[in-house]
């Protein structure tokens, strides 16, 4: 695996950052976060949310996971997903970071015009 | 002046901004369309770009590299999707490995640029989006395509340079 770096976000590891943006990069899966603020759905209840298999319910829940976004802890039978709210704060952090890149952008733009 | 307002929108992962510049629409326009110009501003002042390849038609790439400040590259392309001189651009922006290569697995935004004059100045319009779906599935629609053609000895000077990359 290559590994490189970005701009827009100094304080994240490159791997981080590609993690939490390929976890958040999909509507599924924001669905299921924002669920997951709310309440602590179990994975079968999630899985009868959405027009597909339990097991690729399970798969966006797994990548929300290696993201840092969720964790799971098992109750009975059940397994039930809550959020981790810090990582929910840095994925943010990412949209923030990317607003003053491009406003750093603007600024230089501007002292470029006649 | 410049930045007039933002939006963010968290859930969605898009960004809203509108600036207004106090120039005429085709001296904003020459900003994104003059590689020159490009590269004085693309890149933070810490992390400089170059910008190598620069095809502003539909389908055309946009290839730069970055410095960071200590030594580190960093490599980005574009695939334009819709140009319309001086008033609208969209593109797709994502992250490269050092030969060029779009990274399957790296995030990629949507970037779509308007521009309007009036009495002057210019107002300029950007969305920029992370896309959804996947990633993987994403980069095999935009075609695989090598936007840095660039030689092995290159490569190797800049692996040299930068004992933070790792290549498999």
């Amino acid at each position: 695996m290559v590994t490189y770096n970005r701009m827009v976000v100094g304080e994240l590891e490159d791997a981080e950052v590609d993690r939490l943006f390929h976890a958040l990069a999909d509507g599924t899966r924001r669905d299921i976060l924002h669920r997951c603020i709310d309440g602590e759905p179990s994975v079968s209840r999630l899985a009868g949310l959405y027009p597909m298999s339990f097991a690729a319910v399970q798969k966006h829940v797994a990548v929300l996971e290696r993201a840092g976004l969720v964790a799971k802890r098992r109750q009975g039978r059940e397994q039930l997903v809550h959020t981790d709210a810090d990582a929910v704060a840095r994925a943010r952090g990412i949209l923030d970071e990317l607003e003053v890149a491009w406003r750093g952008r603007v600024e230089r733009m501007s002292e470029l015009l006649p | 002046m410049s930045v007039v307002s933002v939006e963010k929108d968290y859930e969605g992962l898009s960004i809203e901004l509108v600036a207004e510049f106090d120039a005429p629409v085709e001296a904003v326009w020459q900003l994104w369309a003059d590689p020159r110009k490009l590269e004085r501003w693309w890149g933070p002042p810490t992390w400089p770009a170059t910008v190598l390849d620069h095809e502003l038609t539909v389908g055309g790439a946009v290839s730069y590299s970055m410095t960071g400040p200590d030594g580190q590259t960093s490599r980005g392309w574009w695939r334009v999707t819709a140009v319309e001189p001086p008033r609208a651009l969209e593109f797709t922006d994502g992250y490269a490995d050092l030969d060029g290569t779009p990274l399957a697995q790296s995030p990629t935004t949507d970037v779509t640029v308007r521009l309007s004059e009036q009495d002057g100045r210019t107002r300029m319009r950007l969305r920029f989006a992370f896309e959804s779906g996947d990633h993987m599935q994403r980069v095999e629609q935009l075609g695989a395509f090598d936007v840095f053609p660039q030689s092995v000895a290159q490569m190797d000077a800049v692996l040299a340079t930068d004992p933070d990359q790792e290549v498999p």
